[in-house]
This record gives C-alpha cells, structure tokens and sequence, in this order.
C-alpha cells in the first residue's frame, strides 16, 4: 500500500512495520460494510450469506493488507489467525441461537405447574398440561440405563487397561470400536426383536437396556483413555509396597483418575439423555403418569418433544410445551454437566501447599 | 530384622530380549551395597528382580535364584506381594499418591494392606517420617496433599512411605538423580542412618555418591548395545576406586571407558 510511507522507520532491521492494534477490528468492519453491500446489491436477502461474504473477504483483506504493510510471513501469521476467529465464531453463532431460540421460545410455558403435570386428560392441540410423567421416564430409564452401562463400562476399561494383554484384549477393544458405531435405532430394534421373541409389551426397562448399550462404548473409551493418563510409577509405587494388584487399582489407580471418570459417565448420559429412536420403540409414550419402568408404557423427554410436534396437527399449545420440554431436557444435561464438573473438581488431585 | 541377599545364576527376560545375564552376588544385612554401570547395563532390571518388580513389566521373567535368608523369592508357592512386604522400594522420581496427604501416604502401604487402628497409624506415621528425617518439616501439615512438597520432601516422604511397612530390605533406583545437591545431601545422610535398619541397596550414576555412601560397590557393564548386560566385578567400595581387579571397572571409573 504505502510501502515509501513507512520506509523511513526501517531503521533497524529488528523492528518492521506493524499494523495498529485495532486493525483486525477495522479490517473486520470493513469487510462487513463491503459484505452488506455486496449483498444489497446482488438482492441476497439471507443474512447468512452476507455473514458468509464479510467472514471471506475479512480473510481476504486481512492477507492483503498485512502482506503489503508487513510482509509476507507476518501476513501469514494474521491469516491463520484469522481463519482461527472465523471458524470460532463459525461455530459459536449456531451454538449461541440454539440456546437463545429454546430458551426464549421454552420458557412461555415453562413454569412449576408444567414439570409437575402431565398430559392425562389434556388433548394434544389445548393448552395446560406438562412434562412430569416425562421427566420420570426420561430419570428412571437414564437412571436404570446408568447403573447398568456404566459399571461394565468401568470395568470393560479396568480389564483393557490393567489386565487386557493379547487376542482377548484386541477383541474387546474391537467390539467396542464396532458398538460405538451401532446406530441408536438398530441398538432399538435389537432389544425389540427380544421383546418379541418373549412376546412382551412396551415397558420403561426395556428402554434402558437399548440406551445401556449406547452408553457403554462411550463410558469404556473414556474411561479407558482417563485410566491410562495414570503414571505408572503410582502402580509401582503401590505394588513396591506389598498391596496387591486389585486393592491398587481400587484405591490409587481409581482415585486418581475419578474426576475424568465421571466426567466421561456424565457425557455419556447426557448423550443417551436425547435419544428418541430406541425409547420410541421400546417405551413408546404415556400420557399419563406411570412410575413403574418394569411394567407399561412410559414418557421420556425426547419422546415428548417429537410427540408434541408430530402428533398436534400443529397447534401452538402443542409447539410451546416441545420447546419447553426441550429447555427442561437442556437443563436437565447441564445440571448433570454441572455436576460432573463439580465432583471432578472436588476429587482431583490437589496441589499446592 | 535385615536379611542377607543371595543371588545366583540369576538370567532376566523382558519377552525374548535377554536384560542381564548370570548375575551372582552376595548382599550382607545392615551394609549399603551400591550397583554402577553405564546406562541399559541391567543395573534397574537387576534390582527389580530382587522384589519381584521386575514381573510387573508384561514379559517380565527370570531364572535362577534370589535368596532372601535362605529362602527363593522365585520358589513354588511365594507370593510376589508378600515379597514386596519384606523386600521396599524408592523409585526415580519421587512418586508419592496425589490423591493422599503427606500422613495417608505414608500410612499407605499399612492401610492398604488393612487392619490398622487410627493410633497405631498416628505412632507409625510419626516414627516414619522421623526415620526419614522429614518429620520436623511436615509435622504441621499432615493432612496436606504430598504433592505440594518440594522434590527432595518428595523423595523423602517415598522413604518414609517405603519403611513404614517395615521391609527388611530396601532398594533404591537412583534415589537422588532428580534432587538438587542439597537433597542429595539429605538423602544420603538418611542412607547412613538407615542401614543400621536394613539391608540397602541403591542403583547410582554418581561415582562419588556410590564412594560417598556403599559398604560395597557392584559394576556392571555390557558388552555391545543389544546384548544382556554382566555383572563384572563386586568388592568392597574402597578396593573398587582405588585398585579395582578388572581393567574395565578403573576404565570407567576414571572415565577412560569407550
């Protein structure tokens, strides 16, 4: 640009020409002026696109400018960094409007009567009504799913990090690749087609049991690489001492590691939490209250999200009580989140004097 | 309470590699015994088949035989936990338990063993941490983590952690290679102290530590990169740095070895 402009500081061949530190921000401006302009005149009335336009030509104008007042590597440097900010606020916007959009639109009806009522009597195109009868299901089939796939889960990644040597080990370690995979509706239709055989009914269990082995790969894999991260001096360490193996798994190895552990439980809880496919087939949905998770039908919150919607002919009572259920499930997920979060803190390793 | 160690014909496999190779020696009770060598001669390995560690590393194995007062810690029947009992260790680098506090560490190896009362702990932390010299540092802070002490607290608090169990013997596998000199300095006056105790035996880079510290002093060497490493020569700490009865111990003693 004005490369005789700055020539005259080239004194010292340490210090070059540097932009002014609220470039970037200038630079970002312009390039959305130039953006809305563009879009105005080519008639793009999606404000994605001009959103898209300014982020490729912020990219643009930064390399140009730089490489012209700053050299070619420094313009490197800003791209890269650049391209860095770009794909951050890539991925936030969407993150940032799904919460804005479920919490401004959940929270209409979102209130003590709506998690403490269910459905009963209510048809699905009236107002009133609530999510209780969902709430159970969703907490005692995540409860059930929990207590049963996250114990294997442990122990499958005690066995492949402590004892696993060998076929054995490869296999399971195999398995456990191939479970990851297992789409959530074909771990459904494997429980169904048991359910069949014994000629049973939709019941809350059987949901669990498809939603366990969704969860077990996860809590194995996560537990596996958090078991690893354990020093190995520490299990030397224990067993130089005369304990035995098993008791030094039980209280260094575990102790050690129980804040990534339960960490790694709660995503996986929270991953089973949203899934509709295998409780549809499996529990598929009551409006009434039913606590029994061995015995009938059951709600779940997903379940009564993609109820609300689908079956309501598209009456706005229906569509406010999904996005409040939808809000109730988020919490739901980040109270749990929160929770881990906390224990994780409370069990780590501490430091310090 | 010491015991008297005695090795023979003792060969070490890790899988199909050979680490060391028919090693004979005799550790007597209340001495230092301190092994020196170039580095992968099988100085570690050698002291690890003595508690049985070495087994720990998948493919571990020996043959041969390691008496611990006249009984094989390799014969039929021998638990390697109940080996590990008599036979302590001190690692590298200070590896105390994060999790615990400098008084659960130290009453670890007891309580994970069980069956310990909170008093009988309290007396067998306190005389622990004495032995190790560490107590007037940390007697305030007991229920601190171990981790927030420096490095030679560390390695010291390992100390105290490894002979609150009451080994009879202890090895240690370059206790001071990650401490300052003056830690070292700590940690080698506790080493005086300690074998009036127990049988010790210490894996060391530093010559003069050896001379500082051992009664006895093992050298071994291999002879090409690849193949088990031999022990050369055992005598007596003075005899081996002043007049050595092997050319290749002086070699490397006086750092002519290449």
């Amino acid at each position: 640009m004005s490369t005789a402009a700055v020539s005259h500081k080239r004194r010292s061949t340490l210090r070059g020409a540097t932009l002014p530190k609220w470039s970037p921000w200038a630079i970002a401006g312009g390039a959305l002026a130039v953006a809305i302009g563009i879009g105005m005149g080519a008639g793009l009335d999606s404000k994605v696109q001009w959103g898209l336009i300014a982020a490729v030509l912020f990219l643009l104008f930064t390399y140009g400018i730089a490489a012209k007042v700053e050299g070619r590597r420094q313009a490197k440097d800003r791209i890269a960094t650049s391209l860095v900010w770009v794909a951050f606020l890539l991925a936030v916007i969407p993150l940032v409007s799904l919460v804005w959009v479920t919490v401004s639109r959940g929270v209409k009806v979102l209130d003590g009567y709506f998690l403490t009522h269910s459905m009963g009597v209510v048809a699905d195109s009236e107002p009133g009504g609530g999510v209780y009868a969902a709430i159970i299901g969703s907490l005692e089939q995540v409860g059930l799913a929990t207590l049963i796939g996250a114990p294997i889960g442990i122990l499958t990644a005690i066995y492949l990090v402590e004892y696993g040597r060998g076929n054995l080990a490869r296999a399971v370690t195999f398995f456990v690749d191939v479970m990851t995979g297992i789409p959530s509706i074909v771990a459904g239709l494997f429980i169904l087609s048991l359910m069949l055989i014994f000629d049973m009914q939709p019941f809350g269990f059987a949901g669990s049991l498809a939603l366990a082995i969704l969860m077990m790969p996860v809590v194995v894999r996560s537990t596996e690489e958090m078991l690893k991260l354990v020093p190995n001096e520490l299990r030397e360490a224990s067993l130089a001492l005369g304990v035995p193996k098993w008791r030094t798994i039980l209280k260094v190895v575990l102790p050690t590691s129980i804040g990534g552990i339960t960490t790694g439980v709660m995503l996986a809880i929270a991953r089973i939490a949203g899934e509709t496919a295998p409780v549809l087939l499996l529990v598929f949905g009551n409006p009434f209250i039913n606590n029994n998770p061995f015995e009938g039908a059951q709600a779940s919150l997903p379940l009564y999200i993609y109820q609300q919607y689908s079956q309501s002919a598209g009456a706005n009572a229906a569509y406010d009580r999904a996005w409040a259920a939808s809000l109730t499930l988020i919490a739901f997920v980040m109270i749990l989140n929160l929770a881990a979060r906390g224990i994780a803190r409370w069990k780590a390793p501490k430091s310090g004097r | 309470m010491a015991k008297r160690i005695d090795v023979s014909g003792l060969t070490a496999y890790y899988g199909s590699h050979k680490a060391i190779e028919d090693i004979s020696m005799t550790v007597e009770p209340r001495s230092v015994t301190a092994f020196i060598g170039p580095s992968g001669c099988g100085k570690s390995t050698f002291l690890r088949t003595l508690n049985r560690m070495h087994e720990v590393t998948p493919g571990g194995r020996v043959e041969g035989k390691v008496l611990l007062d006249d009984e094989d810690l390799y014969g039929a029947g021998i638990d390697p936990v109940s080996v590990r009992r008599e036979v302590g260790m001190v690692f590298q680098r200070p590896n105390p338990f994060p999790t615990m506090s400098i008084f659960d560490n130290v009453a670890a190896g007891l309580r994970l063993n069980g069956k310990f009362k909170k008093s009988e702990l309290n007396d067998v932390v306190e005389k622990s941490l004495k032995g190790a010299n560490l107590w007037n540092e940390v007697k305030d802070r007991l229920n601190k983590p171990g981790s927030g002490l420096s490095g030679g607290q560390q390695q010291r608090l390992c100390i105290a952690r490894a002979i609150a169990v009451e080994p009879k013997v202890l090895l240690m596998d370059e206790p001071c290679s990650a401490l300052d000199p003056i830690s070292t300095l700590a940690i080698e006056d506790l080493i005086g102290e300690l074998k009036e105790r127990f049988t010790i035996v210490i894996v060391t880079h530093n010559m003069q530590q050896a001379a500082r510290v051992s009664d006895r002093t093992a050298f071994f060497n291999l002879s090409a990169v690849g193949q088990p490493g031999r022990l050369i020569e055992i005598d007596d700490t003075e005899r081996i740095f002043s007049n050595p009865s092997v050319q290749a111990t002086e070699d490397y003693i006086s750092g002519r070895f290449g």
